[in-house]
C-alpha cells in the first residue's frame, strides 16, 4: 500500500507561499533543504516573523525571496546586500536576512559583500554555494573549484576559487559558518544563532546542483553530491578560516569558524548622531 | 532651526548645499552616496547635517550600492536620496530601473559634468538629459526636474520628494556643475507639513493585500517592510500580487501601467516658466544654467525689437510636449541652447513636427554659452 | 538490550512512529528521502506525478522511527510527518 497523499497541513508550509509551490528548482537541488532549515530556524528562534525581511539577488537561489512568506524583496543581480543594508538602517527593528547564491553574492556582489562585512551591518547572510551559475545554465564562477568543468570552462577551470569564509572573516564578519545541505540540523541551529546575533553573520551552505555542475563533474545525481559531502565533510568548529579552502579532492571543513563581538553599524550610526547633537548644543 | 530640522533663514550657499537642505526639509532622513565631483558637496552637507536631525548618512562602496541602499531605505518607510555626477549616474542606471519596477519613491540628484567617460570632472555640461530619460533598459517613464539656481535646487529637491512619493517613482534632479558650484542667496523657509507629500498607504487589512493593485489613478498603495503585510516585490515582470509572471500579457499590463501612471498625470507634473511668449515669433526653449544665459540673450533681442520669448523647462521629463505643440502653431522657430550636442532639441523638434523650425545652439561642455551665440541664433531664425 | 537504568532522555529520544505523507504534486523523485531513511521505510514507486516525475512512496510504514530526516532533506517541501499518528 502506498500512503502518498495530498498534504493539507505542513509545518514548513506556514512560512512558504503555498500558492507558488511547487517551486522551479530542479530535482535534487540543494536550495530547498536550505530554505527548510531557514524556516525551521525562524520558528525555533521565536522571532517576530512580521519583523523579518528577506532579500535575494538574482539566480536560482535568488528565487528564495519569492517563496518565503515574509516581507521579501527580489532585487537585481549582486545588489541584495546594499538593498538590505538600506532596509535595515531605515528600520532597525527589522531582522534583515539575505539569502542568495554564490555567483550573486561573491562574484557580481563581491564588493558589496566585503564592505557590508567591514561595516558589520546587522544582517544574516545565507549564501548557497553550488559552485556554478545555475540559472544561466552552468557557467563557472569565483567558487568553482580548480579544474572543475562547467559550460564556460569546458577544459577545466583554471582560476583559483575564493575561500569564502576566509574572505568574509577577513572583511570583518562577526559570525562565519559553513555547512553542507546534508548537515541540516547543524545548519538550522547555525541559522537560528545567526538570526539572533547582532552584526554581520555569514553562513555558507554547500548544496548540490545535479542538473548542471553535478552533471559536468561526474555527480549527475543529487545523491552523488550528498555522498561526496558525507564522505568528505569534517566538522571542525573554531577552525581558522584560512585553513578551510575547498579543493576538488580535499576534505570539506564545516563548522562555525568565527563568533566574535564588534559594534554594529547601527550602533556606530547612533554614535555619529550623538556626537553631532552634542556639538550642536 | 525649524521642527523638521531645516535651517530656516537666508543664506549665501553654493548650489549643492541647498540641495541637501531641501532634502532635509522634505523629510529625507537617509542618504547613501559616493564622493564624486561636482556632487561631493551634497554628500558632505548631508554627512554634517543629517545626524542633527536624527538621519543616517552612509558612504557606500560605489554608486550601484548607493542606489540600492536608498531603495531599501525607502521600503523601510524612509524618504531617501543619493547624489552623483555622470560616471556615477551611469552606474546607477540598472537599479534606477529596479526603482521604477518596484515603484519605489526616492530622489537621485545628478550634478552634471562633461562626458563621455571621465570627461571634465570639474566643469559643467547638460549631457545626461537623454540618459535620464532612457538610461535604464526597457520601457518606462521617469520624472526629471532641472533647477537653474541654488534657490531653485532647494525648491525642486522638495518638489522631487513630493513627486516621488505621490507617483511612486524615482525622481531625478538634473542639475549641473555651474548651478551646483555657484554661490547665491538662498532663502530657506519653514516648510509646512501639509506641503509635503507622503506615499499612498494601504488602508484595508493585511489579509489579501496586493502590493501592485493600483488605485484608479494607476498608483498602488505602498506597504512598508515590518508591518505584517508579508508582501513580495520583484524586479521580474509581476502581477498584482507581486509574483513573477513570465507572459506577454503580464508584461503588457505592468509596463503599460508604469508608463501611463506618469503620462496621464503629466499636466499635474510638468512645470515650466514662460517669459514674453504671448507675441513671440521665436521661442528660446532652455533649461538649467542655459536658461539663465538664454534669458539675457532674449532680453537683448527684445531690446533690438525681435519678438522672442523664453520657455524655461523646469520639468524636463515628462516632456512638455503639449505646450510645445501649441507654441509651434504660433511661432516661426524654436531656438534650443543646451550644453550638449543635441538632446532636448530632438524632443522639441519632434513636438514642433515641422510646424516651426528648430535650431540647436550646441555647446560641448566645459563652460556655459556665450549669450551672444544664443542672440545670434535668435536673430538668424527671426529673419 | 537490557539497561541497568532508564536513560534520562528516554522519553524524548524514544522513536515516534509517524505517518509519512508525501505531496504528489511537489515530489520530483530525487530519492534523497529514500536513500537517507535509516530504516528503509521509503521507496521510489513506479507511479508518476502529473509532471512526469517518479514519486517517492512509503514501502513499510511500520519501519518508520519518526526521525524526520526525510522531511528535512526533501528539496521540495513535499514530505510531512504526522507524529503519534493514530488511525481514526
Amino acid at each position: 500500500m502506498t500512503s502518498s497523499t495530498k498534504v493539507e497541513e505542513y509545518i514548513t508550509d506556514s512560512l512558504l507561499r503555498q500558492d507558488r509551490m511547487p517551486h522551479i528548482w530542479c530535482p535534487g537541488c540543494g536550495i530547498g533543504p536550505a530554505v527548510g532549515c531557514f524556516i525551521r530556524a525562524i520558528e525555533s528562534s521565536g522571532l517576530d516573523q512580521d519583523k523579518i525581511a528577506l532579500i535575494s539577488g538574482i539566480g536560482c537561489t535568488g528565487r528564495v525571496a519569492g517563496y518565503v512568506k515574509l516581507d521579501s524583496f527580489h532585487t537585481t543581480h549582486g545588489r541584495a546586500l546594499p538593498f538590505a543594508m538600506g532596509l535595515g538602517l531605515g528600520n532597525p527593528e527589522l531582522n534583515v536576512v539575505v539569502f542568495s547564491g554564490d555567483g550573486d553574492l561573491i562574484a557580481i556582489g563581491g564588493n558589496h559583500l566585503i564592505h557590508t562585512a567591514r561595516r558589520n551591518v546587522d544582517m544574516t547572510v545565507i549564501c548557497l554555494n553550488n559552485f556554478n551559475y545555475g540559472m544561466t545554465g552552468g557557467q563557472m564562477g569565483p567558487t568553482t573549484p580548480l579544474n572543475a568543468r562547467s559550460n564556460t570552462s569546458p577544459y577545466g577551470n583554471i582560476e583559483y576559487p575564493f575561500n569564502v569564509p576566509y574572505l568574509v572573516a577577513a572583511s570583518g564578519a562577526t559570525y562565519v559558518a559553513r555547512w553542507t545541505m546534508l548537515h541540516a540540523r547543524q545548519l538550522e541551529w547555525s541559522i537560528a544563532e545567526a538570526l539572533t546575533k547582532p552584526g554581520f553573520s555569514f553562513i555558507e551552505v554547500l548544496g548540490p546542483c545535479p542538473t548542471l555542475y553535478g552533471r559536468m563533474n561526474k555527480m549527475a545525481r543529487g545523491m552523488d553530491s550528498l555522498n561526496y559531502y558525507k564522505e568528505n565533510s569534517v566538522v571542525r568548529n573554531g577552525a581558522d578560516p584560512k585553513d578551510v579552502d575547498l579543493t576538488s579532492d580535499g576534505p570539506i571543513v564545516v563548522g562555525k569558524f568565527v563568533d566574535i563581538e564588534r559594534p554594529t553599524f547601527w550602533e556606530q550610526c547612533q554614535l555619529v548622531i550623538d556626537r553631532a547633537q552634542a556639538k550642536k548644543d | 532651526m525649524s521642527e523638521n530640522g531645516a535651517l530656516c533663514g537666508t543664506y549665501f550657499l553654493n548650489g549643492d548645499e541647498p540641495c541637501a537642505e531641501g532634502a532635509m526639509s522634505a523629510g529625507c532622513r537617509f542618504f547613501a552616496g559616493y564622493p564624486i565631483t561636482p556632487a561631493t558637496e551634497v554628500a558632505e552637507r548631508m554627512s554634517e547635517r543629517l545626524p542633527h536631525v536624527g538621519g543616517i548618512y552612509v558612504q557606500m562602496e560605489d554608486e550601484i550600492a548607493s542606489m540600492n541602499a536608498i531603495l531599501g531605505a525607502s521600503w523601510a518607510g524612509m524618504k531617501s536620496m543619493t547624489s552623483t555626477s555622470g560616471p556615477g549616474f551611469s552606474l546607477m542606471m540598472e537599479n534606477l530601473g529596479l526603482g521604477v519596477m518596484l515603484e519605489t519613491p526616492c530622489v537621485v540628484v545628478n550634478i552634471q559634468r562633461a562626458g563621455p567617460s571621465t570627461g571634465l570632472p570639474t566643469l559643467t555640461a547638460q549631457g545626461d538629459m537623454m540618459q535620464a530619460r532612457w538610461g535604464s533598459h526597457g520601457s518606462y517613464e521617469i520624472i526629471a526636474l532641472v533647477p537653474s539656481s541654488p534657490q531653485e535646487i532647494f525648491d525642486l529637491t522638495i518638489e522631487a520628494f513630493n513627486l516621488s512619493e505621490r507617483y511612486r517613482v524615482p525622481v531625478l534632479v538634473m542639475s549641473d556643475e555651474a548651478v551646483g558650484h555657484m554661490s547665491e542667496k538662498v532663502v530657506i523657509p519653514e516648510i509646512a507639513p501639509e506641503n509635503l507629500v507622503t506615499r499612498p498607504r494601504p488602508n484595508d487589512g493585511r489579509e489579501g493585500y496586493l502590493p501592485f493593485k493600483a488605485n484608479d489613478d494607476l498608483i498602488p498603495p505602498m506597504a512598508i517592510a515590518g508591518e505584517g503585510y508579508r508582501f513580495h516585490v520583484t524586479g521580474l515582470t509581476h502581477d498584482e500580487r507581486g509574483y513573477p509572471v513570465m507572459t506577454a500579457e503580464a508584461q503588457d499590463k505592468l509596463v503599460r501601467r508604469l508608463v501611463d501612471k506618469i503620462r496621464v498625470h503629466r499636466n499635474d507634473i510638468i512645470k515650466y516658466e514662460e517669459i514674453g511668449v504671448e507675441d513671440a515669433e521665436v521661442i528660446v526653449c532652455a533649461y538649467g544654467i542655459s536658461a539663465r544665459i538664454a534669458r539675457l540673450a532674449v532680453q537683448q533681442a527684445r531690446e533690438e525689437s525681435v519678438r522672442v520669448g523664453l520657455l524655461r523647462l523646469i520639468t524636463v521629463w515628462p516632456f512638455a510636449e503639449d505646450r510645445i505643440r501649441e507654441l509651434a502653431q504660433q511661432v516661426k522657430a524654436f531656438v534650443v541652447p543646451e550644453i550638449n550636442y543635441g538632446q532636448i532639441v530632438l524632443e522639441v523638434e519632434r513636438c514642433a513636427a515641422g510646424k516651426a523650425r528648430t535650431l540647436l545652439v550646441e555647446h560641448m561642455g566645459g563652460s556655459v554659452h556665450n549669450p551672444q551665440t544664443i542672440l545670434d541664433a535668435i536673430k538668424k531664425v527671426a529673419k | 538490550m537490557k539497561l541497568w537504568r532508564t536513560p534520562f532522555d528516554q522519553a524524548e529520544k524514544a522513536t515516534r512512529p509517524a505517518k509519512v505523507l508525501i505531496d504528489k504534486d511537489r515530489c520530483k523523485g530525487c530519492s534523497y528521502c529514500v536513500e537517507f531513511c535509516p530504516r528503509g521505510a521509503l521507496v521510489l514507486s513506479d507511479e508518476l506525478n502529473p509532471k512526469g516525475y517518479t514519486l517517492a512512496a512509503v514501502a513499510d510504514e511500520s519501519k518508520c522511527l519518526g526521525c524526520g530526516l526525510c522531511d528535512i532533506l526533501c528539496p521540495e517541501f513535499a514530505i510531512h510527518l504526522v507524529l503519534n499518528f493514530t488511525e481514526s
